[in-house]
């Protein structure tokens, strides 16, 4: 082969290489059109009249149009102001609680060798299995004999603790070196000061993932508050929403701004912390 | 003398049970104690009303094997699951390998795009899909009566109403498994393909021989996770489906295990029948997912 005909071959296949990734970039593109299309149209629906939602032919934007009078009318004549600090409330202590019985049963395994140790971590791996459908009726009737049944505890009690958290954080911390935990000790530092000075900063990246898993968890979690809630004042946000189908169910532009106010603080915490949202998804995928 | 455990380990076992106390308490009183109770109310006639429930042995199992609902939900249910995972996955893996090239111009802000559907609460978007998939001004028909093709009528259509629900699955979990999927892909050493390349391999070859193989575990991973998922799925096919406080429609079309067992145990009062097709959807779980890690063969590590 001469030096001429190497550089063409190599010309050639770089041209195909741009071109390939031009096509790719195209695709992404368009599909990216695609992930954001009806969530931009929510927003746009959620800040028009009715009469130019249901419009025919179509208005998919009118921003002259543009009003927060069906926000106003959501937040203040539906409550969805109560149904948020219901949600928020209720998701916040979910996730504290979860992040704490989580790291410390992470804690315990990865720093202690104790009778049990085994058999206590089979027991938590076979629970790991079980879907919520399998626990709900018998966790109703408990709630119910502990007079739980419409109550904020109600909805939170049974999210305390997941076997998904305890297995993430076992993980990480089984993976964090011991000497730097031995290092406390020799300091002198009480076990309570190595869990929470030493391990816990040491495990900043699973404690991210968790608190963002269990948070949007809560905070999405339709199927337990429709069970063990009643009554309107503890409705959380999907609840309120459900009811969406019922009382409202034609009026788009009011749903659109309910689904708005569910979105755009999750989207809003999500631009400001992304690489720890999507390292945290990563990791749990690598993790297993 | 027998020297049993030193004071110092005593210590040491003290401060382990300290630690694990908690969680395995909760752990023990609002899983393991209801995995049980669940079995034994699946076994009686139960009721929300207090009464006497009598044990009725296996009967409830013997009607969830009978009665023709649940045979419909399990069979929505499956279809639903072997349409969103195969689907969502290779698409996820096309897009991952496309965004995993070298020096690709806006990579970061386009994995920003696609995971943005993940963050947001089903709920939500259940509502945005109902009027996306509106046949007459739905943003879905149009652009398909843009392209001339004249759209079905989607969630009214008993037909099309699953499929425009496992659309919206596919939307909103693309970005995940594809997330994982680059991280899955950013794992294998470039030294493969660099010598690979030496060798004179194939582009198709290359992902034949290396990707594919190497990638094994993170495909194991997002089918064994999704089909868990999908098997579970309740809330979009409820919101999208509910007319007159009725979901699942139209002609039981939709209607899922998950929302079966609710319903039955929930609205008909039958909470040990609810118990028993809990434990059908379970064991139905617990064999899919032996015969996908059987046949994926490979070491599938949970840690």
């Amino acid at each position: 082969m001469t030096a001429t005909a190497a550089t063409q071959s190599t010309a050639t296949s770089s041209r195909m290489h741009w071109l390939g990734k031009g096509i790719g970039l195209l695709v992404l593109l368009i599909g990216g059109v695609w992930m954001l299309l009806p969530l931009v149209w929510m927003l746009s629906a959620s800040l028009m009249p009715l009469s130019e939602v249901i419009k025919i032919p179509p208005v998919w934007f009118a921003p002259a149009k543009y009003t927060v009078g069906n926000f106003s009318e959501v937040w203040f004549d539906i409550g969805f102001w109560r149904f948020s600090l219901n949600s928020a409330f209720v998701a916040l202590t979910i996730t504290t609680c979860q992040l704490l019985t989580s790291t410390m049963a992470g804690f315990a395994f990865a720093r202690y060798e104790f009778p049990g140790r085994t058999v206590i971590f089979i027991v938590i791996l076979s629970t790991l299995m079980i879907p919520f459908q399998v626990i709900m009726i018998p966790l109703f009737i408990m709630m119910a004999k502990l007079g739980l049944v419409n109550t904020y505890w109600g909805m939170i009690v049974p999210a305390i603790v997941t076997p998904f958290g305890i297995f993430l954080m076992r993980q990480f911390m089984l993976s964090v070196p011991k000497s730097l935990l031995e290092a406390g000790r020799i300091d002198g530092a009480s076990e309570p000061y190595i869990y929470a000075r030493i391990m816990l900063p040491l495990s900043k990246p699973a404690i991210a993932a968790l608190t963002i898993f269990t948070f949007l968890a809560a905070w999405d979690d339709f199927l337990w508050p429709l069970i063990i809630i009643n009554s309107k004042q503890k409705w959380t946000l999907p609840i309120a929403m459900s009811r969406f189908t019922e009382q409202y169910i034609s009026q788009t532009h009011l749903q659109m701004a309910g689904a708005a106010v569910m979105f755009l603080p999750v989207l809003i915490v999500f631009l400001m912390m992304q690489r720890n949202f999507i390292e945290g998804v990563a990791m749990t995928g690598l993790k297993g | 003398m027998k020297r049993t455990v030193s004071r110092l380990q005593l210590r040491e076992y003290l401060w382990a049970y300290t630690f694990l106390g908690p969680a395995f308490f909760f752990l023990l009183v609002l899983v393991v104690f209801p995995i049980l109770f669940a079995l034994w109310i699946s076994l009686h006639d139960w009721s929300l009303i207090p009464r006497d429930f009598p044990w009725i042995g296996l009967a409830n199992y013997a009607e969830a094997i009978e009665d023709t609902l649940t045979r419909k939900s399990l069979r929505n249910t499956l279809a639903y699951t072997v349409g969103v995972v195969p689907v969502g996955m290779s698409l996820a893996l096309v897009l991952a390998l496309i965004m995993n090239q070298d020096r690709l111009p806006m990579r970061t802000a386009l994995r920003t795009v696609y995971f943005i559907p993940v963050i947001t609460s089903w709920v939500a978007v259940s509502f945005v899909w109902i009027w996306m998939f509106e046949p007459h001004y739905g943003l879905v028909n149009n652009v398909l009566g843009f392209f001339g093709i004249n759209g079905p009528k989607w969630l009214a259509s008993p037909k099309w109403a699953l499929a425009a629900i496992m659309l919206v699955a596919i939307w909103k979990g693309l970005g995940f498994s594809m997330v994982i999927f680059l991280a899955g892909l950013q794992g294998i050493p470039r030294e493969f393909y660099e010598a690979a390349q030496i060798d004179g391999a194939s582009r198709w070859a290359r992902f034949q021989n290396i990707t594919f193989p190497l990638l094994n575990p993170t495909i194991v991973f997002i089918t064994v996770t999704g089909v868990i998922g999908s098997l579970q799925v309740f809330t979009p096919a409820v919101i999208m489906t509910t007319r007159q406080g009725e979901a699942g429609g139209p002609i039981d079309s939709t209607r899922v295990m998950v929302y079966h067992i609710y319903a039955t145990a929930f609205r008909y009062n039958d909470l040990g029948f609810g118990a028993a097709l809990a434990f059908v959807l379970f064991a139905l779980i617990l064999v899919i997912t032996l015969v996908q890690l059987r046949v994926t063969q490979r070491e599938f590590e949970y840690g």
